[in-house]
């Protein structure tokens, strides 16, 4: 006999007048390779059609479905019930704003981070259509594209404790962002732009290098790294700065 | 209810829709652009494998042209696609991978020297010419002369999506997520915008423009097992055919993608072919070399699929609680190659399947993919039947696809048509000026918003839209996938007009209120329903076999009756589509023949549609 699996999920819509938050428990039979994506839409549409939750690529690549289950943050797509106790706490991610049960607004927090780390290429070349293609040696465009490979779903920064103290700390998923482009020699910004943009409190200087944020990125970006090589570097950065100043 | 404005309404911001918007903003226009998730989160990221662009840097790419390109996209459309849109596009795919590098995607480089690569499980060795050091390289897709298909590992389609996401970041556009388009406004001639629900809160509001992009990517959600992401459900398409006037191209066109994982459909990138993988039956043995000795598991996507289906229905199928299945093999590919450039694969067999891709086979079976079909554009983009309408990329059927797209076309589709389309419509707003009768987006505004009452005090009946989904998704699957027949599709049509009826009396369960799923399924599920009946009876029509539309009982591909496109349009008050027929093309740069692959007999055309004589 498989497991009846006992849901409690917080509820809380913010758009009906009625709503107070809460948690609810609901009961649903576990299925040979059921995931969260099945077992949530199964209870939406055999149980509770209200209730509110993200899912997109439902594969584990699209960054959705980020949510906090049994205290931790991960992707719901890709965490199998079989690998679960009984008991399922499913919670909203803390630090995004709550769109309704265990939705939240990863979209908004992520656009205003590009715009605060000015999320792309700095460059003053003029693309022409007629040439050859710039030429790149490929262990450069291979450790590029291990730094984008964040799906931007928010576990680093719902699993920091600086963020969750602080609104104005970037987050591992912004720092990790500007290393993309640091390693990236199309990008022609200096040392000296970046730290204005990330050498302060906000930034790169209030880590506390507690590595939770790599313990849950779904995708197992190098995070420590990137946050060791920005302080290194920020922080000779900033010795510059002094001594130019002068 | 709030009223915005813009020169440009872009309906989807996958690659398709902002590329589009990219080039429509450098014209100088305004340009909003919805998105019912955040834009990257659009199912174009999920694109593993790569796009295809005849650069020919690699050693295995050397001597690939444009003209080779055209050549492989007309094959593998098997003479369904316009040659004028598959030549556009071939000759404008070296350029854009090329803008793309510049504007700052890590494309895979030529590493010059030996190297070793797999065909078939067996090893070769090629090597890299020093001189092309550092150019974009490729790997190897089915259906393609030479290896022309640009990556970045294995997450070409993400990596891509960031670099158009932070192009448009950098112009300053304006990209909505979680709002979502639920009807075009328009007067029967021109478009003039949308009404949009906001998936926050619930709330209506009337988006007026100029001119107005469809770009919502496929719709593979109306099929059970489909390899797309939940928001591919055919919003776009729906509201386009809902004005009557707008028709959807070869809507019997459907892709059936060789491996889907079994039981989820999540899909295994092609590049896992392309690099060597191959597929096994039940007792471990190749079986794709039997079937095509020259391109084995390389063949193009409705042939692999088409052959799997049918050993599997000779008893070579592996059996399983979740139906029969089939083998795919890389463990001989080695770790290296499996943890560099087949990571999500590698990533994707331990979450889904808890197993080792190193060691253990993985379970497939072909599963819907990509529709060829969509809404009937011209060569600039433009949409059949309503100006100032615009559509491209998955959503559109601009058609360079024909009957069977090959991997990696359809990525490089998204940014070339989305760069041309996008030019055309700055041509199109700087010629056009428009007013905005009041009375008519007070009218859009008002029907809408009757719809949702109506869904919410349940005054229509009482069906349950899960249900009533649920019910069409079979019925395709039952009538519609790999191989059809006369007698099941009649079957489907039928079923499906009972289905249709019923989705006329949903209502719902809940309250509705706020970002509510139950009312945006409801408000889709009509439209849905539409399009699963055009699907059922072009291909009941259709009495030939072309790409990846297969009648059992009409195998041949027959260009004597059959060189057309299906235009499916549904007029209002109907309950059946009117279908209506073009040529395929008006170009026939090359005639119809045999396509290497696939076997199968041709009746030949006696004259080419479309061509003055
Ligand atoms: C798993 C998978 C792997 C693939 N791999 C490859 C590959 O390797 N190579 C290749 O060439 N092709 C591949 N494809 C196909 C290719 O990825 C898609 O065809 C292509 O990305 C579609 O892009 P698009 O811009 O047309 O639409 P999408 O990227 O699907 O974007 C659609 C957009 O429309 C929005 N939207 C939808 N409805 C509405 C609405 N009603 N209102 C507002 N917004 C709406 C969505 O939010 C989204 O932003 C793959 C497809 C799948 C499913
Ligand atoms: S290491 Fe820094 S960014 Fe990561 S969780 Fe700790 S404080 Fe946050
Ligand atoms: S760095 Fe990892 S955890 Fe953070 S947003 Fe990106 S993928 Fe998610
Ligand atoms: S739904 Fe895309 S990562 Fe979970």
């Amino acid at each position: 006999m498989a497991r009846l699996l006992k849901f409690n999920i917080f509820r809380y819509n913010p758009q009906d007048e009625n709503s107070t938050p809460h948690m609810q428990e609901f009961i649903l039979e576990e299925t040979a390779n059921m995931t969260l994506f099945i077992a949530l839409n199964r209870l939406r549409e055999e149980q509770d059609p209200s209730l509110i939750f993200d899912f997109c690529c439902r594969a584990g690549i699209c960054g959705s479905c980020a949510m906090v289950v049994n205290g931790r943050p991960g992707l719901a797509c890709q965490t199998k019930t079989a690998d679960l106790p009984q008991d399922i706490t499913l919670l909203p991610l803390p630090v995004y704003k709550l769109i309704g049960d265990i939705s939240v607004d990863t979209g908004v927090w992520f656009r205003e981070m590009y715009q605060k780390t000015e999320s792309w290429v700095h460059t003053k070349k003029v693309f022409d259509p007629s040439a050859v293609e710039e030429r790149m040696d490929n262990a450069v465009a291979e450790q590029i594209y291990e730094l984008e490979r964040c799906v931007e779903c928010g576990c680093c920064v719902a699993a920091c404790g600086t963020a969750r103290m602080r609104d104005d700390f970037m987050g591992a998923a912004a720092l990790n962002r500007v290393a993309r482009f640091v390693v990236d020699p199309r990008d022609e910004r200096t040392d000296k732009e970046y730290f204005e943009i990330i050498g302060n409190d906000n930034g790169i200087f209030g880590c506390m290098g507690l590595l939770a944020c790599e313990d849950v990125c779904p995708k197992n970006l190098p995070l420590q790294n990137q946050l060791g090589f920005l302080r290194r570097k920020m922080g000779i950065t900033a010795i510059k700065n002094i001594f130019s100043r002068k | 209810m709030q009223t915005f404005y813009s020169d440009l309404l872009v309906i989807g911001a996958g690659l398709s829709g902002e590329r589009i918007a990219v080039e429509s903003a450098a014209a100088g226009f305004s340009v909003i652009v919805l998105s019912i998730v955040p834009a990257r989160r659009s199912h174009s990221s999920a694109a593993q494998g790569g796009m295809q662009a005849a650069l020919g840097n690699c050693a295995m790419g050397k001597g690939d042209s444009p003209d080779v390109h055209f050549l492989d996209t007309v094959k593998g459309s098997d003479w369904g696609c316009d040659q004028e849109v598959a030549r556009l596009f071939a000759d404008t795919a070296p350029i854009e991978m090329r803008r793309l590098a510049h504007w700052g995607v890590p494309w895979n480089r030529v590493v010059p020297g030996k190297s070793f690569y797999f065909k078939g499980g067996e090893k070769f060795e090629k090597y890299e010419e020093p001189e092309k050091e550092g150019l974009i390289t490729a790997r190897s897709f089915g259906g393609t002369a030479k290896w022309r298909t640009c990556y970045t590992s294995d997450g070409t389609g993400h990596a891509v999506m960031c670099t158009m996401d932070n192009r448009c970041a950098e112009l300053g556009i304006d990209v909505r997520d979680r709002t979502e388009a639920i009807a075009l406004i328009h007067d029967g001639e021109r478009c003039l915008g949308a009404i949009v629900r906001c998936l926050r809160t619930g709330e209506l509001s009337a988006y007026l423009a100029k001119a107005t992009a469809i770009c919502t990517g496929g719709f593979g959600r109306i099929y059970k097992a489909t390899t797309n992401a939940v928001i591919c459900d055919g919003g776009g398409h729906s509201i386009a055919m809902d004005t009557g006037v707008v028709p959807l191209g070869n809507p019997e066109a459907i892709q059936f993608h060789p491996t889907g994982i079994v039981p989820t459909d999540i899909l295994v990138t092609e590049g896992c072919r392309g690099d060597g993988g191959t597929l096994l039956d039940v007792n471990q043995e190749r079986f794709m070399n039997i079937y095509e000795p020259d391109k084995a598991e390389l063949a193009s996507r409705d042939v692999v699929s088409r052959w799997m289906t049918h050993h599997m229905r000779q008893g070579k199928g592996v059996k399983s609680p979740y139906g029969e299945h089939l083998w795919l093999d890389i463990r001989h590919l080695g770790d290296k190659h499996i943890s560099t450039k087949l990571r999500e694969v590698d990533e994707i067999c331990k979450h889904f399947l808890g197993i080792d891709p190193r060691t253990q086979l993985i379970p497939v079976r072909p599963t819907q993919h990509y529709t060829m079909s969509g809404i009937r554009t011209n060569r600039d983009g433009a949409a059949y039947g309503l100006a100032g309408l615009f559509s491209a990329g998955e959503a559109s059927c601009w058609d360079m696809h024909g009957f069977n797209r090959l991997g990696g076309n359809s990525l490089a589709e998204t940014v070339v048509a989305g760069g041309i389309v996008g030019k055309k419509i700055a041509e199109f707003l700087q010629g056009t000026d428009v007013s905005f009768p009041t009375a008519l987006v007070r009218q859009a505004v008002q029907q809408q918003e009757e719809r949702i009452r109506d869904l919410i005090e349940g005054k229509n009946g009482g069906e349950n839209v899960y249900k009533v989904r649920e019910a069409m998704q079979d019925a395709l699957m039952d009538g519609c996938f790999v191989f059809r027949n006369g007698k099941d599709l009649e079957a489907c049509v039928r079923t499906l007009q009972e289905v249709y009826e019923r989705s006329g009396r949903v209502s719902l369960k809940s309250n509705g209120k706020g970002a509510n799923h139950e009312l945006a399924a409801a408000l889709k599920i009509r439209g849905q329903v539409k399009l699963a009946l055009c699907i059922a009876a072009a291909a009941l029509a259709r009495t030939e076999s072309r790409g990846s539309h297969t009648r059992e009982d009409f195998p041949e591909r027959n260009d004597r009756d059959w060189l057309s496109r299906t235009l499916a349009y549904w007029p209002e008050g109907k309950d059946m589509p009117e279908l209506k027929y073009e040529p395929a093309s008006t170009a026939w740069d090359i005639p119809p023949g045999d396509r290497g692959y696939g076997g199968g007999t041709i009746i030949p055309a006696e004259k080419l549609p479309g061509k003055a004589d």
